[in-house]
């Protein structure tokens, strides 16, 4: 199959419905679901029934705007998320309104303005058919060009051509870390081994971050045309994706996608009729926050206990049982099938000096949109937080906003106009992370923070190494201390050298970042420590 | 040369396991296919005991130990069988912010029950997660596989009780 090829089926594809002009597109992904968006998707199937053949009623992806779901919008037909009428809150008893609203005026009452800086200061590369397409159609996704840039490798670039665009483009391991994608890759092509494996981790354990199962529920051909490009460009033949079990809704639209694609020839044997064979397998994680470190990951896909070992070997010499193995986030792989498409140095033209492309943050805690946006990197916290996100509701204050789950850090008001990207967001001593962003206001405590994820750390410790399973439990005790205003000076001043001691001798990036949320707070909130101190 | 292990017989006529056998079948009855073998028998009985952890050590050859380390490690096995209801209330950042805590405090209270612990009369379980990604839903609790979000203490006790 070539690229023509391909072309010609996208255009059989769209030729299904050809007489649909518009799309009512129900939001169906987790967050929408949860606030009765079936009911709303039945009722209008139900309400539209055959009367009008130019209107199509479509279960589609995430939007974005999770606070104001259930989320409707009516589009012309492969129009954007801008450019359609967004309703939101719908109940099954709007559908008769919207339904009659489809030859008229739009209904005031629901309306959601799309011109709003929420929607129209986004970039979307990654979530560009979120929202858009139905998630669980293989051939919507190919209507809309999918596939094409795993096509176009396989029949017009060899592997290094491939490594090329992805070096040149400058991309960043999404999941937290940052290392470049095509150094990674270029590693494991060069290991001289037959057997290669590609795993993708979506195993998003931070709490607070749902990018990745926005990304599953919206778009998962997506992910599987960029792990399928990774493994022709390193020379595997076999992938695992490593879901957590507390997204079923993500594991069943990729399996469905799995199977479609297969079926079709995009997965399995002899992809587009080349000698490129790919098996796609998914292994259900089993809630532990350690396998989203990725030797533990590779452990709990042999069947073993999540538990992280040494490195190196690394997993590009030595990973999933002792062969060459590539390991990318969701996200990452999400952005691969645009640097085909487009070129890498169309990547790189976006972004910062040092962090390419765009980012997708999961907004929550104390703010007026609460969800999910896609900007360029170097965008600032402020236009994140303060026009995006909506500011703070009900007349609070800002005071801090955390990033990078239990590995981050709390950002406070004075730095909210940092540009944010990778290094930026570490010269203020936290990370990237995978991009969940919480909003605190002023009601909330720094201290208490700081022993919440001191908490989860010492729970999801894995027990291996003794710094991180014994010192995450003492600093969690001085922190309780500290929260109920029992602690002394001295315990301060233990817990400070705790977080060296801990930050120095993990084993992981788990115990490694274990302090990270203490010693940020403490950075830029000392004065809440001190005024807790039971001797003061 | 490798000598083929007789599988041991199911140890019930329960027509569960032959779900839980199809799994390792499909899998080969390889060693990896351990944490999607306990996923199959937490999905057919609820929780996993002793009996049906013995039954998976023999059928994929592993050691008795793996399998209870495996089983305990992680937090989404459970050893103990579940209520007729369960409760999760996300602990995740969001939710906590939100006053997940104080959620659980309140449930603890009105159902006297620890997180992790099931009322004398089986009715009702209480769990907390660590995020199930409705952050948008802050404080999110999820009743029997549905999620439900922004809901205060009384509201959802009086939804708990309802519960028969």
């Amino acid at each position: 199959m070539n690229l023509d090829d391909l072309a010609d089926l996208a255009e059989q594809y769209r030729a299904i419905d050809a007489n649909v002009e518009r799309e009512v597109r129900v939001c169906m992904a987790a967050s929408c679901q949860s606030s009765g968006a079936a009911p709303v998707l039945d009722a209008l199937v139900a309400g539209l029934g055959d009367s009008k053949p130019s209107c199509k009623v479509k279960g589609v992806g995430c939007m974005g705007l999770c606070s104001a779901g259930p989320l409707v919008s009516i589009a012309d037909r492969e129009a954007s998320l801008e450019e359609s009428t967004i309703y939101r809150d719908v109940t099954a008893d709007d559908a008769a309104d919207i339904i009659a609203s489809l030859d008229g005026p739009p209904v005031e009452r629901l309306r959601c303005p799309t011109d709003q800086p929420f929607f129209a200061r986004q970039q979307k590369i990654v979530l560009e058919n979120a929202g858009i397409i139905d998630p669980d159609s293989f051939k919507g996704y190919v209507a809309v060009g999918g596939y094409s840039a795993l096509i176009r490798a396989l029949s017009e670039m060899t592997p290094a051509d491939v490594l090329r665009e992805v070096t040149d483009s400058g991309l960043r391991g999404r999941g937290g870390g940052g290392y470049p994608t095509g150094l990674k890759w270029s590693t494991v092509a060069k290991m001289p081994a037959t057997q290669k494996y590609v795993i993708c981790n979506a195993d998003e354990g931070d709490p607070g971050a749902f990018m990745d199962r926005a990304i599953l529920e919206s778009d998962p051909h997506r992910v599987l045309e960029g792990m399928a490009i990774a493994a022709y460009a390193i020379g595997a033949n076999k992938a695992y994706v490593y879901v957590r079990a507390e997204y079923p809704l993500a594991v069943e639209r990729l399996q469905t996608a799995i199977r479609k694609a297969k079926r079709s020839g995009f997965l399995g044997n002899k992809i587009g009729d080349t000698q490129f064979s790919l098996e796609v397998e998914i292994r259900l994680g089993a809630g532990a926050f350690v396998c989203g470190e990725e030797t533990a990951l590779m452990a709990s896909i042999e069947g073993l206990r999540g538990q992280p070992r040494p490195r190196p070997p690394y997993p590009a010499e030595s990973g999933l049982w002792g062969h060459p193995t590539l390991i990318n986030n969701v996200e990452t792989f999400a952005n691969i099938a645009p640097i085909v498409r487009e070129g890498g140095n169309w990547f790189a033209s976006i972004g910062t000096e040092r962090s390419k492309g765009t980012k997708v943050f999961a907004l929550a805690g104390t703010i007026t949109n609460t969800g999910l946006i896609e900007v360029p990197m170097g965008t600032s916290l402020r236009d994140i937080i303060e026009v995006i996100g909506g500011g703070i509701p009900g007349g609070k204050a800002f005071k801090a906003v955390q990033t990078g789950g239990p590995s981050g850090g709390c950002i406070p008001a004075q730095h909210l106009d940092i540009a944010v990207d990778y290094d930026s967001l570490k010269t203020l001593g936290t990370m990237m992370g995978s991009g969940g962003m919480i909003v605190m206001d002023e009601t909330s405590s720094m201290v208490d923070v700081a022993r919440y994820f001191m908490e989860f750390c010492m729970t999801e410790s894995c027990g291996k190494c003794i710094p991180c399973r014994t010192g995450t439990q003492q600093m969690h005790s001085i922190l309780d201390r500290l929260a109920k205003a029992q602690a002394t000076r001295a315990e301060l001043a233990l817990l400070e050298e705790l977080c060296e001691v801990v930050q120095a001798t993990s084993l992981c990036g788990l115990g490694q970042t274990a302090p990270n949320p203490v010693l940020s707070t403490m950075r830029y909130f000392r004065d809440e420590y001190e005024a807790k101190l039971g001797d003061a | 040369m490798s000598l083929q292990q007789a599988k041991p017989p199911l140890p019930s006529d329960d027509k569960r396991w032959k779900l839980v056998n199809a799994t390792m079948r499909r899998n080969g009855y390889a060693d990896h296919a351990l944490i999607e073998t306990l996923h199959s028998v937490q999905d057919a009985f609820g929780f996993l005991d002793e009996g049906s952890l013995r039954f998976v050590a023999a059928s994929l050859d592993l050691p008795l130990s793996k399998v209870y380390g495996v089983a305990t490690f992680y937090h989404l096995f459970t050893l103990k069988p579940k209520g007729r209801h369960a409760c999760v209330v996300c602990t995740g950042t969001a939710c906590y912010i939100k006053g997940a805590g104080g959620l659980v405090e309140r449930l603890q209270e009105r159902f006297d029950i620890n997180p992790g612990e099931t009322t004398e009369d089986d009715r009702l379980s209480l769990l907390t997660a660590r995020c199930v990604g409705a952050c948008g839903l802050a404080p999110a609790i999820v009743i029997d596989g549905d999620v439900l979000g922004k809901l205060d203490s009384e509201t959802l006790i009086a939804k708990l009780e309802e519960l028969t």
